[in-house]
């Protein structure tokens, strides 16, 4: 990355403003539209600033695992596909798309906000799986965030397909939702660390010079339910618990478009 | 019985509404977005940019190269499960071809130009909306081409000569059914994709292929104006 854009980054950063003119916490316009994919079970389309991820559910019958008989199952899966960004290339996915996935995987597994239990048909024998794809459209920076509203927009938008006890009709959609603990929904905040300056929601010139990230994800009562730390440099308790904090201001307004 | 009002009520010789924009995907040199009925699909393309491995450079020529590729919630029934399967992979190669007479490839030696195809939903006909997307992507890139390429699927369900199967007549079940998708490229009315699944009489298939060319205009028109919409200064 050329010198000249990263003095320019960090020479407004110095001025408390970012390069694009938005304040430091300050995320750009987000847009959440659910449904946008009729054969889903549920779908959501999310855009922050030229930012576009899709999220999509599946549901289908399966056998629960051996050391949860009575419990629904969850898969999430991401592709950062190479269409969003000329860095990515087509095969299977790469780290950067495992940690997305897993990182997303785990605000919604720790905060419990799918009751899985309820998601039982036959114990020991079926119960519904949910599964759960990624698809980057644009990347304009901060997948993370997008990524993590669009599930959470999609598994509300999803609808159970009937089922007779022997096969899914997925032509036929039940007014039956997931069950879901709206106040257990986590919200996914990633703060970035250039230079001694702490900033929300990066655009992908930016993201290129960020030395450290922490994602945080909360429930709505401010309850931390994940957290991942990325990029190079280490960051000091200060720093994380200024992050932290950022991260649950934040995750009120993110909260909004669920 | 015999096949005598389309399922969608649509005239045997009408496309499902059809909806084209150009330059959807910011990071990407060209990018489209073209939905027939309620099929969708996405093109972004990459390049001219550097080939690898190195041995695949070619002096003389670029390489266009595509890649077709439904998202795992796209269609009715079980998930799709990702990354390119064999079908994928067919369709990548024929959207190639079907490009190809239109690109310069001559003007971007030791270079590829990636063409990248995805359809979050689909409702039949994905590889020709695929095609369309990609030929107004590659366009809005800037690329070298002499010609736009238009493509729509032409059905014979049971007895009737049909533009633009969608599901329910592909999955017809009072009769038989045959999917010919076809790829006009609009200046010269070549075509450069012809696949075919089904029983058809030789008489048939030219129909067939008239029809998709009359289709093809349409679709062409559609495309143009959705890349100079893009293009478009507006006043004030």
């Amino acid at each position: 990355m050329d010198k000249e854009q990263t003095n320019h980054i960090l020479n407004f950063l110095e001025k408390g403003i970012r390069f694009d003119g938005r304040k430091l916490d300050e995320y750009r316009q987000i847009k959440v539209e659910k449904g946008f994919s009729e054969n889903a079970e549920g779908s959501a389309r999310v855009t922050i600033g030229d930012t576009i991820v899709f999220a999509g559910v599946k549901l289908s019958v399966g056998e629960p695992y051996p050391d949860t008989p009575n419990e629904g199952t969850m898969m999430i899966n991401a592709e950062l596909m190479p269409l969003s960004n000329p860095d990515f290339e087509p095969g299977p996915p790469a780290i950067q798309a495992i940690e997305l996935a897993r990182v997303v995987d785990r605000g919604i597994r720790e905060s419990g906000t799918i009751d899985t239990k309820k998601l039982c048909i036959k114990k020991e024998e079926k119960v519904w799986s949910i599964l759960i794809d990624i698809c980057t459209v644009n990347d304009d920076g901060n997948l993370f965030d997008a990524s993590a509203l669009a599930v959470l927009a999609a598994l509300q938008d999803t609808k159970m397909p009937s089922y007779n006890g022997k096969i899914v009709d997925y032509k036929k959609k039940t007014k039956d939702t997931l069950p879901l603990n709206l106040k257990k929904i986590p919200t996914s905040c990633t703060v970035s660390k250039i230079g001694n300056h702490f900033i929300v929601d990066p655009v992908h010139e930016e993201e290129e010079k960020v030395e450290a990230r922490l994602t945080v994800e909360v429930e709505e009562d401010g309850t931390l339910c994940a957290l991942q730390k990325g990029g190079d440099k280490p960051l000091t308790a200060e720093d994380i618990d200024n992050m932290v904090g950022i991260g649950i201001e934040k995750s009120k307004e993110l909260r909004k478009f669920l | 019985m015999s096949y005598t009002k389309r399922n969608d009520g649509r005239k045997f010789d009408e496309t499902r509404a059809i909806e084209a924009k150009a330059g959807v995907i910011k990071r990407a040199d060209g990018s489209a977005y073209f939905k027939i009925g309620k099929t969708v699909a996405y093109a972004a393309v990459y390049g001219p940019r550097e080939i690898h491995p190195k041995f695949l450079q070619n002096p003389k020529n670029g390489k266009l190269r595509c890649f077709y590729n439904m998202m795992p919630f796209s269609s009715i029934g079980e998930r799709v499960r990702p990354g390119a399967n064999r079908r994928a992979k067919e369709i990548a190669m024929v959207t190639e071809k079907a490009l190809l007479p239109v690109v310069d490839i001559s003007k971007s030696p030791n270079s590829v130009i990636d063409v990248f195809i995805e359809l979050p939903q689909t409702d039949a006909g994905t590889r020709c909306a695929g095609i369309c997307a990609a030929s107004m992507a590659l366009a809005d890139a800037g690329i070298s081409m002499n010609g736009m390429v238009a493509a729509v699927s032409i059905g014979r369900v049971d007895d009737k000569l049909v533009v633009d199967l969608d599901y329910s007549e592909e999955s017809y079940e009072d009769g038989t059914v045959a999917d010919i998708p076809i790829a006009v490229v609009s200046r010269t009315e070549e075509i450069s994709l012809l696949q075919m699944d089904g029983e058809l009489s030789r008489d048939d298939l030219k129909k067939a292929i008239e029809m998709a060319k009359k289709a093809c205009s349409k679709i062409d028109k559609i495309q143009r104006d959705a890349l100079k919409k893009k293009y478009e200064v507006k006043n004030g």
